[in-house]
């Protein structure tokens, strides 16, 4: 079977798998469609929150980023790893216990303040949206290249796809279809992952391979001293070290943890589990399944980008293989011969250097360098629409959650029956799909740089605001609210004027204390809580049934 | 009101939170990044362990932190008696 038929049945397969979930898993209640009846095993809620945080850029970009930027893609790693322990300890367990269906209705109730839920319900929606649009754009970016179909009706195609199990099943049927979507983004992954290793050194298992030495073919010797070698060969920095200060790298790290343990698409994967233990669980079987994506990432680089100078270094253009021409003609890779040898000349030099390559070749391209059959090549793009679809079903519900339920039923129109709240939670997915589905087909320029405005707000507003609200009685709407004011205010002045403002000032010379915008939100997180505190001595204590709150979701197993 | 237990049960948490947060913390800014070229001296088999640790390492001690956590609270729960119900247990034994 060619390579089209092979792609076709494998997505058009786990469509009809997807969609076969979404009418099984109808919801008929509000409990049900903002939070699965809080009915949720805790290992499915662990396979759901994988693929509900494994994002298309997980998927296709990371190995590449990591690949290019060598030890400083740690940063990613552990970043998006590491809030998980905060998760898990700080927040979960305790969200759980207090029961309701949004973030927004922990910061509204916490803090008895409508202006503190409309600030939540603020960030919340401006995150999920920020977030969507490059899930959105994915989807059509794995139809152009795979399938051949134009952008636009790949978007489209994903669109109508989300939109059906979203508005049938609301989380109920998102989460069932991300159970799915997991295996079928994991398998996807891991198998050319395995093919590769045992390829190049003989290990079935990657995250060995990583640390091992290279078959004969491949030149023998370990693998990243090879890379090393042949990194300072051409001119770049050695690959198991770093470029960036030692302080930038903490404050990126830093920020990316807070962030992740900020971000509301994935806090609110917890509400759906029956128990606070669960919900520990959960948050453990979460990170075990993201983990076997992401410390298999940094291998898939180390090997792909070996393979990759190995193949094309001073090589002749005319003998390239065919992934070659086939990622030349679709931009992903151009090759200019600057000094007219006929040879490929790849080096750090950009005088010199006669390649560009674009970074998610290293995951889409990995298939077919490694030679392996049509049927893995179809299963990554089958694996990459599951990631960008997975997490874009899960940011749209926090939107029309964050619409129907905080905005009009806890504030403007509270008198709503639930049938109401139902439909317009339905109405809220139906716009937030359309919306999602405009900012894919016309992506703005800015998508890379509010990425890191998207986590940076999270760490500088929600995490401390959430972790106040459990660990301080005193903590009052007067601290929070100044609190995520200030955090929010500072961290987005700063990115704002790197990134729009002074883009041609965005470098380390220019840096307050040599932070980067990227890392600035650890900064604000700090500058939130400081606040927090201190606002909060000079103000009055919540009152009496706040308080007991507090004291009721540290405790587990008492009835509401 | 809160009991004199929920207090003791609440203190006996946070230094549960307080111990594996602090090995989060060596593990997170420590060992992968402040010391990282330090550690890097140090070889196991083809990697240098402070790289290991960065891009390897840390991710694997977080998933076993939270599994720790998970098997600490339980036990936490039972001494204070605030086992929950098993809901989903519960109804599928009434199904059966």
């Amino acid at each position: 079977m060619s390579l089209q038929t092979w792609t076709y049945l494998t997505v058009g397969l786990t469509f009809i798998l997807y969609i076969g979930i979404a009418v099984w898993s109808r919801a008929s209640s509000t409990k049900e469609f903002y939070i699965a009846g809080a009915h949720v095993p805790p290992l499915a809620n662990g396979l759901a929150t994988a693929a509900d945080w494994m994002s298309a850029a997980s998927f296709i970009s990371m190995a590449g980023i990591v690949s290019y930027m060598g030890r400083d893609g740690s940063v990613y790693l552990m970043g998006w790893t590491g809030g998980y322990v905060l998760l898990a300890l700080l927040i979960a367990p305790y969200l759980r216990d207090f029961g309701k269906f949004t973030v927004p209705d922990f910061i509204g109730d916490r803090y008895y303040s409508q202006l503190a839920r409309m600030v939540a319900v603020v960030c919340a929606i401006f995150v999920s949206f920020t977030y969507v649009a490059g899930q959105m754009r994915g989807v059509g970016v794995v139809f152009s290249r795979f399938l051949e179909v134009d952008i636009n009706l790949g978007v489209l195609i994903g669109m109508g796809i989300v939109f059906f199990y979203a508005v049938l099943g609301g989380m109920k049927g998102i989460t069932y279809t991300q159970v799915a979507q997991y295996c079928v983004l994991i398998f996807a992954y891991m198998v050319p992952a395995v093919f590769i290793s045992i390829l190049m050194t003989g290990h079935v298992i990657p995250q060995l391979g990583f640390g091992s030495e290279l078959n004969e073919s491949f030149g023998g010797g370990y693998l990243l001293d090879r890379l090393d070698g042949l990194h300072e060969e051409l001119g770049f920095a050695a690959y198991t070290s770093g470029v960036r200060s030692h302080l930038d790298v903490l404050f990126i790290t830093g920020a990316l943890i807070m962030g992740t343990a900020g971000l509301p698409h994935v806090i609110i994967r917890f509400f759906t589990v029956p128990s606070v233990r669960a919900a520990r669980k959960s948050a453990g079987y979460a990170l075990l399944f993201i983990a076997i994506l992401y410390t298999t990432a940094p291998a898939i680089a180390a090997f792909a980008r070996t393979n990759l100078i190995n193949t094309v270094s001073n090589a002749e253009y005319v003998s390239m293989p065919s992934w070659f021409r086939t990622w030349e003609n679709t931009n992903l890779i151009s090759f200019e011969d600057k000094n007219g040898d006929g040879r490929i000349q790849y080096v750090a030099d950009p005088a010199v250097n006669e390649l560009t390559v674009d970074r998610d070749i290293i995951v889409l391209a990995n298939p077919e360098i490694a030679q392996l059959p049509n049927w893995v090549i179809a299963l990554v793009a089958a694996g990459g629409l599951a990631a960008a679809l997975s997490t874009a079903a899960g940011l749209l519900l926090v939107i029309s959650t964050a619409i129907s339920h905080d905005l009009l039923k806890r504030n403007l129109m509270p008198d709503i029956s639930e049938k109401q709240e139902l439909l317009f939670a339905r109405i809220a997915i139906f716009f937030a799909v359309c919306i999602a589905g405009y900012f894919g087909i016309n992506p703005p320029g800015f998508v890379a740089q509010v990425v890191a405005f998207a986590f940076g707000l999270a760490a500088s507003s929600f995490f401390p605001a959430i972790v106040l609200g459990i660990f301080s009685t005193r903590m009052n709407k007067e601290g929070a609210v100044s609190g995520m004011v200030c955090g929010i205010v500072f961290t987005a002045i700063y990115i704002v004027y790197f990134k729009f403002i002074n883009p041609a000032a965005d470098n380390a010379d220019h840096w307050w204390l040599g932070i980067s915008p990227e890392g600035i939100g650890t900064l604000g997180m700090f500058l939130n809580f400081a606040v927090a505190l201190l606002v909060c001595r000079f103000t009055a204590p919540p009152p009496q049934d706040v308080q007991a709150m507090v004291l009721d979701i540290r405790v587990p197993g008492k009835p509401d | 009101m809160p009991g004199n237990t929920d207090n003791l049960y609440w203190k006996e948490n946070i230094r549960i939170l307080t111990i594996l947060l602090s090995i989060w913390f060596v593990v997170s800014f420590l060992m992968s990044v402040i010391f990282v070229d330090q550690l890097d001296a140090i070889r196991i088999g083809g990697f240098k362990f402070g790289f290991w640790m960065a891009q390897q390492g840390s991710i694997y001690i977080y998933v076993i932190l939270i599994f720790i956590y998970l098997k600490m609270m339980d036990k936490l729960d039972r001494k204070y008696h605030h086992e929950e119900k098993d809901i989903l247990a519960e109804e599928e034994a009434a199904g059966e």
